[in-house]
């Protein structure tokens, strides 16, 4: 046998993991409907508003298309990765967090990798038909310039997302039985960047496009493909910079974890 | 005044009394509310401007009202689709609570009144406010729709309670009924119109939505307090919603009772 590598402790978790869930395959196909409904119905929202209107903050149906498609891919990624540690208040308020400190791994890697919710993975295939189709109607060619910009939007989006997860359960150590306000960061950041970020006024502007940067993954990326230029502050040529965002609220998540485990006293028990 | 309904009374002050002991809870509650809020009006504003001024009936004003109101009233009408009666049937619990002497859904109605009604305090009131002075609302000046649209958001946070209860009764059936709430929560959200109001639906979806009880939980209860429905078209609105509690509060007494004789009791 293979001297077991420093992977292997999470590989047989999140192996175990996935047994877990198969095991039951009419819940886990119940799951997995409730996750496409959830995809189609986001997407019904965007789809009511624009059976009354024929553009909404500078972009057609077609480029909301591409735009839902990008920042969903993201979040939906994000969420199937790091989505599980809103579980954390569950393990703070009950004590079982001590057990994840007391094993030899990082706390933040080991709650990484306890879940793959596997059912998350259905409504990314809607998310990627939206994006697909939206490109095709708005007449983005494969070129190496695209091919990139939706690569880097998917990649770093994604993390961008993920970092908002950590941030998230980060606050957690503080607030004891908070978790909407986890859901303001992820579901509401994911919300946010869903939308065409021009409808905004000055404030949520600043906040979704710099401190919570969520509009690098969807907004910005769409400006570029479709050659606009962008509202103010937000021109479109800022897309080449979403791993600058992603590097940023990655700086801030670390922070705010250490800060957090650091300030974690147990459950006592 | 009957023992029975003192009794109600008082678990409505217990539902309220416990409700107030999470109060960061509500505070990140709130700010939730808050970031959803503005996003959703940026949203509609766009659409209302897109559209050259109205939109269904909307304008800037009015439609502010809308996302306000309905953002204030998130807490109490509780679309998540849980209920504290989900866990009593899976844990087993609920065979002691057969035997107290009180009605089982009518208990648990009085206890979920008295938390939705102290959401409004540090939940609905905050988030109506903010919304006024940020962006400021157009709301009615006589007395007459707020009596009424109180009376509504009672039947809405009512309907809402007996569609839950029944959905986690199905717990009696199913092992697990976090798929059936999934596809409750996603339904009612999006049917309620906590994104999109009702009335901007197509007309299939609008139709098809007022088939379902959905609208009568969030839609029409911002309908008769913001005024958009007044006089008969208001004592209508009611009406619809008295007929959706009782359709749905029997459902979920047929469910109960059937649910009681397939209860088995393991001893010990």
């Amino acid at each position: 046998m293979a001297e077991p590598s420093a992977w292997s402790p999470y590989a047989a978790v999140l192996a175990s993991r996935m047994r877990a869930q198969l095991s039951y395959p009419t819940g886990f196909a119940l799951d997995v409907m409730g996750s496409l409904l959830i995809a189609v119905t986001e997407f019904g929202e965007v789809w009511v508003i624009f059976h009354n209107v024929h553009v909404l903050g500078g972009l057609t149906f077609d480029a909301v298309l591409v735009l839902f498609g990008l920042s969903n891919l993201g979040f939906g990624t994000a969420d199937l990765l790091f989505g599980h540690l809103d579980t954390l208040p569950v393990f703070i308020r009950a004590g079982t967090l001590d057990a994840f400190y007391l094993r030899p791994l990082p706390v933040l890697t080991q709650l990484m990798t306890s879940e793959l919710d596997l059912r998350r993975i259905a409504r990314m295939v809607v998310f990627a038909i939206t994006l697909v189709v939206g490109l095709r109607l708005s007449h983005v060619s494969w070129n190496l310039h695209n091919f990139a910009l939706v690569t880097i939007s998917v990649v770093f989006g994604t993390v961008i997302f993920c970092a908002l997860f950590v941030c998230a359960a980060s606050l957690q150590f503080f607030l004891i039985n908070a978790p909407e306000l986890t859901n303001s960061f992820t579901y509401g950041g994911s919300y946010a960047s869903s939308q065409p970020a021009a409808i905004f006024p000055t404030p949520l502007k600043l906040l979704f496009g710099f401190l919570v940067p969520v509009v690098f993954t969807g907004y910005l990326p769409t400006l570029a493909l479709l050659h606009l230029p962008g509202p103010e502050l937000l021109p479109a040529w800022l897309a080449w910079l979403t791993p600058v965002a992603a590097l940023w609220v990655w700086l801030v998540a670390l922070v705010l974890w250490r800060w957090g485990t650091r300030h974690y006293q147990g459950g006592g028990g | 005044m009957p023992p029975d309904l003192r009794t109600y009374l008082k678990l409505v002050r217990a539902g309220f009394a416990r409700q107030a002991n999470y109060r960061l809870a509500m505070l990140a509650g709130l700010a939730t509310n808050l970031v959803f809020g503005f996003v959703r009006a940026a949203i509609l504003f766009a659409a209302v401007r897109s559209a050259g001024g109205t939109l269904a009936g909307y304008t800037a004003g009015t439609i502010s009202s809308y996302v306000w109101l309905s953002q204030g009233l998130i807490g109490a009408i509780e679309l998540s689709g849980s209920a504290e009666i989900g866990d009593r049937v899976r844990t087993g619990d609920v065979a002691i609570d057969f035997t107290r002497p009180v009605d089982l859904q009518t208990w648990h109605l009085a206890e979920d009144m008295g938390r939705a009604a102290y959401t409004l305090i540090p939940r609905g009131l905050p988030s109506v406010l903010v919304g006024a002075l940020t962006v400021g609302l157009v709301l009615p000046r006589t007395p007459l729709p707020y009596l009424l649209g109180v009376l509504s958001i009672v039947l809405g946070v009512a309907i809402s309670f007996y569609a839950r209860y029944a959905v986690n009764i199905l717990g009696f059936w199913l092992l697990d009924t976090r798929g059936v709430r999934t596809v409750y929560l996603v339904t009612c959200t999006f049917l309620a119109g906590l994104y999109v109001p009702v009335s901007l639906f197509p007309t299939w979806l609008h139709t098809l939505a007022y088939l379902t009880p959905f609208p009568s939980i969030l839609q029409t209860p911002i309908n008769v307090i913001s005024g958009r429905d007044l006089g008969v078209d208001a004592v209508a609105d009611i009406s619809m919603q008295v007929i959706w509690v009782a359709v749905v509060c029997m459902v979920g007494r047929v469910l109960t009772s059937a649910g009681r004789r397939k209860l088995v009791v393991q001893g010990g």
